[in-house]
């Protein structure tokens, strides 16, 4: 097998973006390796509209965002190969894969970028009492079933959860002639955003069912039915308040893991809150030349976010292997702390030399905010006090700071960002 | 007067809007924090429209479902009619993105268009 | 007319299946299922216990000892994984050492090696997330961990190579002896015709007994939950951990299982229902809190699935095995609860012999004991890893990513004797779907691989067989017309 200077696990949009950025930025020697057969990502089931509305300015659909990236990577000429596992990552940045044609075979990378994207949370992971029936599926496999294999996973359907994907799935089985009864949402609000709401079950007099969740399956074959109970603050079901829907699929739609084993397997630390690793401000892990984008780093809500991450990814990455990186000095680093509110940063650290003019933060909330300030500090000095009307779980948030800012500040060891109520 | 409320989705807010109305015209819209739910309440009570997203059958490939969007938004009202030619309809690799596989879709003047490549 | 027949292919009917395919007899295996292994056999605690706790003299303690030691040439013949992991059973404070006391006698007594009371020090160096409370424990070096689906399937394949047959989706409705002393039983698929009835029905074994005689059984359904956690959490324990036993049973044990994982459970809860295999909320809390008595930190939030299985627990906590004195021909195999799984070999070895000696039965010629498990590329060097791809490139697609699990595994799993018909037949013979994602990722790809071998139209691929079907046909209905 051939040796690439980069090798990108995942031919998703993070893989996508971040092969393209890596050749722009002047690497001619990069592979992606896919799993799937096609190039794409979860974008190729994802057939709704409302990407890119960042990027492109304009609303495509998610196998249309997918194509223009795809068609970008095919004129750059840059390598892939689809129906492609990786089977290890490591430390030393050999990549091993296989595939049917190739069989077992290894990559000696410069550098490698994780962009393999995350799963959905499964149903024994919530510990939902019950049977164990056929018609249980997450909602991303129900997408896939419904969009790709052209196979209708039920009928009468109740969902749990109000991500994004399960708002999307409410709608899309309606249309192919499902009924769904209802969407049940353990939080006292959803984690989807308010179109999705709106155009997904409101639209369709689908009832939202917040703080409510399912407390048992029956059907011994199939789902037969859910029961499902109201909780209370500490979401726990409050008993006689449970009603029995008869129906034959239940949907679950309550979160997304990044799909970390490889990145593990190699040895880079995992951040306890995202579930993938800590970055630096390069999306560099804590294994030098290791880099990860996108869902596997943390789960975004809008892909065009996840697309500039990994152009960063990838410019990083290539900067690395042209050798344009100065390394990493251990008592220049800044920590970067998530407090008040804010469950988490990326990136966790910044190494202010390695810089462009502007360091983005991104975070996520654990609560609803409203009328609150989004702060941060450089040590004790408040830079940044900005006003929001809400800040919800569902949504990403970020902040910019110059560059300037922070090399203003001699001795600077830490950045935070919090919430705060003035 | 009769009175609607709707759920602004301009912004993760999701203003509560309500909107008085006397014999189709609109009277009054309160609730809403800015201006992007006055126009998106007044627009929603009078001409309330959606992009319809599916997918037909595809033959002569080697996957058996193409997706497809309506290239403009078309009335809510008209959304299971709409629904009712999609999947009523077969489409024929190869497809490319903006193809029209169907054209004035349930006489709402708006086609319907690939949104995938198939070889 | 068949000479045998064993109703129920669980771990007891396929181990007894195994022992008579040795003979010159015609045998068959009927399950109400679509597949063996399909009851008690598949949610229980997958432990090849010691042998200290059944009642000294008792049929139990026999078969569990016995069962015990024929397990390692038993896995080695049938090539499935075995490993004598070890038990421990905990003392959290200095008023439970006679008890312990008690079980090594008893335990020694029933012929149980290498056990020993181990005091703290040494037992928090050999198990350092024992809780901090141990004081001492009873170590049983003999005890181990199998795949309880691996041991009933190799062993039904081997029954079935042998010339066994087998009838699955099968129920028996009833049975009546004729005035030529044949068995005759109705059954969902029509009649069969038997000179022995072997009743290895689990749960249902008392009413199969009380339908032939009068000396009535009485079984009741025990359920067991369980949580199985992450690989991640594998390691957690390198032990199997039992509290105290009480009579209720041998307790809420946390365990590594053979293929990683960490499992915690069960309860033992008495019900009504042979058909409850619901898990319930309370019954997931008392494992946590049961479990986290004897073990620190707990990772319970790793739990990737729960499940409930039921014992088929007799009244006299004893198994009953032979023929009841007035039903002549119908030789019983009930109340096998824990250490049922331990004990399937030496069950099946004892009712082959009874059998042999009762029928008069004369061992054939060719008879084999070996049998092969699904090929699993995983481990073998990068060359002939290379090579099996490039003679059957299936082994270099991958279907299953949590549990690596590759496409030829899957063909090989539904094509090898007996092969896997539905998702869970798939999955207890490959672990594809077992993993971390539960299924999500592969479960369309197993489907279509199933559609594909079986000639089976996708809305009849089931995940577990009768009416338990995936999807409801294609959208669109497959219809439309082209524009």
């Amino acid at each position: 097998m051939k040796d690439y200077e980069i090798v990108i696990v995942g031919g998703g949009p993070a893989g996508l973006a971040a092969a393209l950025s890596a050749k722009e930025a002047g690497c001619d020697s990069v592979v992606i390796l896919e799993r799937d057969s096609v190039l794409g990502g979860i974008l190729n089931q994802c057939i709704h509209n409302g990407f890119g509305l960042h990027t492109f300015k304009e609303e495509l659909t998610g196998p249309e965002y997918a194509a223009r990236y795809i068609d970008r990577v095919l004129e750059a000429g840059i390598d892939y190969k689809t129906d492609t596992m990786v089977m290890d990552i490591a430390p030393d940045k050999t990549v091993t894969a296989m595939n049917r044609t190739d069989g077992m075979f290894t990559i000696h990378a410069k550098a490698v970028v994780l962009a393999m994207g995350c799963r959905e949370r499964p149903r024994g992971a919530l510990n939902i009492p019950g049977y164990r029936p056929a018609g249980i599926y997450s909602a991303g496999t129900a997408q896939r079933l419904v969009n790709i294999e052209g196979f209708m996973p039920g009928r009468e359907v109740v969902i749990l959860g109000s991500g994004d994907i399960g708002l999307i799935m409410a709608r899309r089985m309606t249309f192919e002639g499902a009924h769904v009864q209802c969407v049940a949402e353990l939080m006292p609000y959803s984690g989807g955003l308010k179109r999705n709401i709106v155009q997904c079950l409101n639209d369709y007099d689908i009832p939202l069912l917040l703080s409510h969740t399912v407390v048992d399956i029956d059907g011994k074959d199939r789902v037969r039915g859910v029961t499902i109970a109201e909780v209370d603050e500490k979401n726990k079901p409050i008993p006689g308040t449970e009603v029995c829907y008869p129906c034959d699929t239940l949907l679950l739609s309550t979160g997304l893991i990044p799909e970390n084993e490889l990145s593990r397997e190699a040895g880079v630390e995992m951040h306890p809150v995202t579930g993938g690793p800590t970055v630096n401000e390069s999306f560099e892990t804590s294994l030098e030349g290791v880099f990860a984008c996108g869902n596997v780093l943390h789960v975004h809500d809008l892909v065009d976010y996840v697309s500039e991450e990994a152009v960063r990814a990838g410019a990083h990455a290539a900067a690395y292997c042209l050798g344009n990186v100065r390394a990493s000095r251990k008592e220049d680093t800044i920590t970067v702390r998530a407090t008040g509110g804010a469950r988490y940063t990326v990136p966790s650290t910044v190494q202010c030399d390695r810089l462009g003019d502007l360091l983005t933060i991104r975070f996520r909330v654990g609560a609803v905010y409203k009328d609150a300030y989004v702060s941060v500090y450089l040590g004790d000095e408040r830079v940044t006090h900005l006003k929001k009307r809400v800040i919800a779980p569902g949504e990403m948030e970020q902040v910019i700071l110059k560059k300037e800012q922070l090399t203003a500040h001699e001795g600077l060891k830490e950045i935070t960002v919090t919430i705060e109520n003035e | 007067m009769e009175k609607r409320e709707l759920t602004c989705i301009g912004c993760p807010m999701g203003c509560t809007v309500t909107v008085e109305m006397n014999g189709g015209q609109i009277v009054n819209v309160t609730g809403n924090t800015c201006k992007i739910g006055d126009t998106y309440a007044r627009k929603e009570v009078t001409n309330p429209t959606r992009i319809v997203t599916s997918t037909v059958i595809v033959e002569g490939a080697p996957m058996t479902r193409l997706p497809v969007k309506t290239a403009a938004d078309v009335p809510k009202s008209d959304i299971f009619r709409v629904m009712d030619v999609i999947n009523h309809t077969r489409a024929k690799a190869p497809v490319r993105i903006g193809d029209v596989i169907i054209e004035n879709v349930a006489d709402t003047g708006v086609d319907v268009i690939a949104t995938r490549n198939i070889a | 007319m068949y000479d045998i027949v064993v109703i129920g292919a669980g771990v007891s009917g396929c181990a007894i299946a195994r022992e008579l395919s040795r003979y010159d007899a015609s045998v068959l295996v009927v399950d109400r299922e679509e597949d063996v292994c399909c009851g008690t056999s598949k949610a229980n605690s997958a432990i090849v216990h010691a042998g200290f706790d059944a009642a000294e003299g008792s049929l139990m303690a026999q078969m569990n000892v016995r069962g015990n030691r024929m397990m390692d040439d038993l896995a080695r013949d049938l090539d499935i994984p075995f490993k004598r992991n070890g038990a421990f059973v905990v003392c959290i404070d200095e008023t439970q050492r006679d008890g312990l006391n008690a079980l090594l006698a008893r335990g020694e007594k029933n012929g149980v090696e290498g056990l020993r009371i181990v005091e703290k020090e040494e037992l928090h160096r050999m198990e350092p997330n024992l809780s901090d409370d141990a004081v001492c424990a009873l170590y049983a070096p003999s005890s181990g961990i199998i795949c309880p689906f691996r041991l009933t399937i190799a062993m039904a394949e081997c029954a079935a190579q042998n010339g066994v047959e087998f009838r699955f989706n099968t129920r028996v409705d009833a049975l009546l002896r004729n005035a030529e002393g044949n068995w005759h039983l109705t059954t969902s698929t029509g009649p069969i015709v038997t000179r022995y009835v072997i009743n290895a029905a689990g749960v249902y074994s008392a009413d199969f007994h009380n339908r032939v005689s009068t000396k009535q059984l009485h079984i009741v359904p025990r359920r067991g939950d369980y949580c199985l956690l992450d690989r991640e959490a594998g390691t957690h324990v390198s032990h199997t951990i039992f509290p105290q036993p009480t009579a209720m049973g041998k307790g809420i044990l946390v365990t590594p299982t053979i293929h990683g994982n960490l499992m915690v459970g069960p309860t033992a809860i008495d019900i009504d229902n042979l058909e409850a295999t619901a898990t319930t909320a309370e019954g997931i809390d008392t494992l946590i809190a049961g479990a986290s008595a004897y073990v620190k930190d707990l990772p319970i939030r790793k739990v990737i699935t729960s499940f409930a299985g039921l014992r088929a627990h007799e009244d006299g906590h004893e198994f009953v095995l032979g023929e009841p004195e007035d039903a002549p021909h119908f030789i019983d195999c009930a109340g096998i609860e824990s250490p049922g799984l331990t004990s399937a070999p030496a069950i099946g070895e004892y009712i082959g012999n009874l059998m042999k000696e009762k029928m008069s039965l004369r061992e054939k010629s060719g008879w084999n004991g070996i049998r092969k498990d699904v090929l699993k590329p995983v481990g073998i060097d990068i060359e002939k890893r290379n090579a099996l791809i490039k003679e059957n490139p299936a082994y270099g697609t991958i279907i299953c990513r949590c549990e690596t699990i590759s496409e030829g595994e899957i063909i090989d799993a539904i094509r090898r004797p007996l092969g896997a018909r539905s998702l869970d037949g798939i999955k207890r013979r490959t672990r594809a779907g077992m993993g971390r994602c539960q299924a999500g990722f592969c479960s369309p790809r197993v489907m279509e691989i199933l559609h594909r071998e079986l000639d089976l139209p996708m809305d009849e691929i089931t995940k577990s067989g009768r009416q338990s079907v995936m999807v409801f046909g294609q959208t669109k209905a497959g219809g439309g017309v082209i524009r």
